[in-house]
């Protein structure tokens, strides 16, 4: 289980956050059809370290943006979105 | 393969005179060619099968398989062994219940024991809502020509006596869809036995051996860079499902794939208490019994991207507890090992199998948590498109271009979210 220090709240067990999306993965509204859908469907989906957007659901319910490493499981930051 | 080699009963008669020396090793450890006209990268189920298609159907034969660890090592020998084909999807039954047919000749075909054990395949429904949905994939199923039968609590009673059936129970049964030709297979033996079946066509399957990076020339694949030095190919086969991502990324491709955690784990072994593979239409709980007698169990996947092969403590402790649930005589038995898979999580929860943008290569990966049933149709399938560049019938749906077309097959219905399903 990761432990996740957020921001707002401290250092919480992985059971209160989910998982959201790669943060290369955020589709805004300047985007055109196709790069939103190549937003949409792509993936880098990195075997090392990844920005990845977590949401606190079960704590403060704040969008985090964590840097984490998907072999290890470290944690490196941790900030607000 | 030669007649020494081939296993039969005869064959066993005949070393009893010799103390069975005879025997020779199951498959070849060749080195690398220079060139071949077509490289599979991934030495699991999948990739040693598209191999052996390669040449049995195709009669090509200059194929090398190239696997970084040991063939099977893998997702092939990290799944729960479920066999089935009760998608309610058409082009995702009318795929497996090909893959499915494989199944029911493989062990002749290949001249080894896969051990496929067709005992059926229960899927349990705990409310209205579920048995509808079970009886709404039923109907497909039987419209498709395959089995499908809508079971009443009393039919499963007597299945299954060891399922609580009481009404006051955590997850009452309501009924249940079984598929009688479902059941289990030795998933080590699936790789063995290809293997041995495509090294006696004359391909070379290749063992630690890793892909570092694809040679390109004018936009079409020549080769690939490895571990064990430089191979030139006409054709090149990424199968290497956990690991697509970055296998693709040395062409700079960017798949619709993520890879996650998906565990299991199994009990001691005990005498046959449950002769049939239990699945839940609202838990992610799988129970079989292996020939060995342990109690294999499944459960929920990690929902976050992973390739770590380790899975968290409390999905464990989850499918453990919906397990019990279910089956309450297990609460006695000692978990002894688990394990986990990387899993290749597409963005519809199909497959893809499909030419990519770079001309000569190829993908079949996007398994999801359901490769390994797929092991002989994705393999025929796969070496039908790396022959002639032209989809199988059956495979069509599972191209590259059905997310920009908007024609996903998406079976659980929840757009491009992997972690949710």
């Amino acid at each position: 289980m990761l432990l996740i220090d957020c921001p707002h709240c401290g250092p919480r067990a992985q059971s209160e956050f989910t998982y959201d999306r790669t943060l290369d993965a955020i589709v805004t509204l300047a985007m055109l059809p196709a790069e939103a859908m190549t937003t949409i469907y792509t993936r880098a989906n990195p075997r090392g370290w990844s920005d990845e957007l977590w949401h606190h659901r079960f704590g403060c319910r704040g969008w985090l943006v964590v840097h984490r490493h998907t072999v290890t499981h470290a944690i490196k930051s941790v900030r607000a979105w | 393969m030669g007649s020494v080699n081939r296993y039969s009963a005869l064959a066993l008669l005949r070393g009893a005179f010799t103390g069975q020396k005879h025997w020779d090793r199951a498959w070849r450890d060749p080195a690398p060619k220079p060139h071949y006209d077509v490289i599979v990268i991934g030495g699991g189920g999948h990739g040693l099968s598209t191999a052996y298609y390669l040449a049995k159907v195709h009669g090509i034969r200059k194929v090398a398989v190239l696997e970084k660890g040991w063939i099977g090592g893998g997702n092939t020998g990290r799944n729960t062994t479920i066999v089935r084909s009760n998608y309610r999807q058409p082009a995702l039954h009318r795929f497996f219940d090909f893959a499915l047919g494989l199944w029911e000749g493989m062990s002749d075909e290949l001249n080894f024991n896969v051990m496929f054990s067709p005992r059926g395949a229960l899927i349990l429904g705990h409310s209205d809502s579920d048995m509808t949905n079970l009886a709404q994939r039923g109907d497909a199923l039987r419209c498709a020509g395959i089995d499908a039968e809508l079971m009443t609590s009393d039919k499963i009673r007597r299945l299954v006596p060891l399922l609580d059936m009481s009404p006051s129970a955590r997850f009452p049964i309501h009924g249940g869809l079984i598929q009688r030709r479902g059941g289990t297979a030795r998933h080590d033996a699936v790789a063995w036995g290809y293997a041995r079946a495509a090294d006696a066509l004359g391909i070379d399957v290749i063992q630690n051996c890793e892909v570092t990076g694809l040679t390109t020339a004018g936009g079409r694949v020549t080769g690939v860079a490895t571990t064990r030095g430089a191979i030139g190919a006409g054709r090149v086969g990424i199968c290497v499902a956990g690991n697509s991502g970055p296998v693709a990324a040395l062409a700079g491709i960017k798949l619709p794939i993520e890879a996650q955690t998906l565990q299991a784990f199994v009990t001691e072994p005990v005498k046959p208490m449950i002769d049939t593979v239990i699945m839940s239409q609202s838990l992610h709980c799988y129970i079989s019994q292996s020939d060995k007698g342990g109690i294999v169990l499944g459960g929920d996947p990690d929902q976050f991207p992973s390739y770590a092969q380790r899975g968290l403590p409390a999905r464990l402790e989850k499918a453990a507890a919906e397990a019990i649930a279910l089956v309450p005589a297990l609460s006695r038995l000692r978990m002894v090992r688990c394990w986990s898979g990387t899993t290749d999580m597409s963005f519809d929860g199909a497959p893809i199998i499909s030419a990519l943008p770079v001309d000569g290569l190829y993908l079949n990966g996007g398994w999801c948590y359901g490769g390994f049933k797929a092991t002989p149709g994705s393999g025929f399938a796969y070496a039908q498109l790396l022959a002639t560049g032209q989809p199988h019938p059956l495979a069509v749906p599972f191209g590259l271009d059905r997310f920009a077309a908007g024609a996903t097959v998406d079976e659980a219905g929840v757009g491009p979210m992997p972690q949710l399903r």
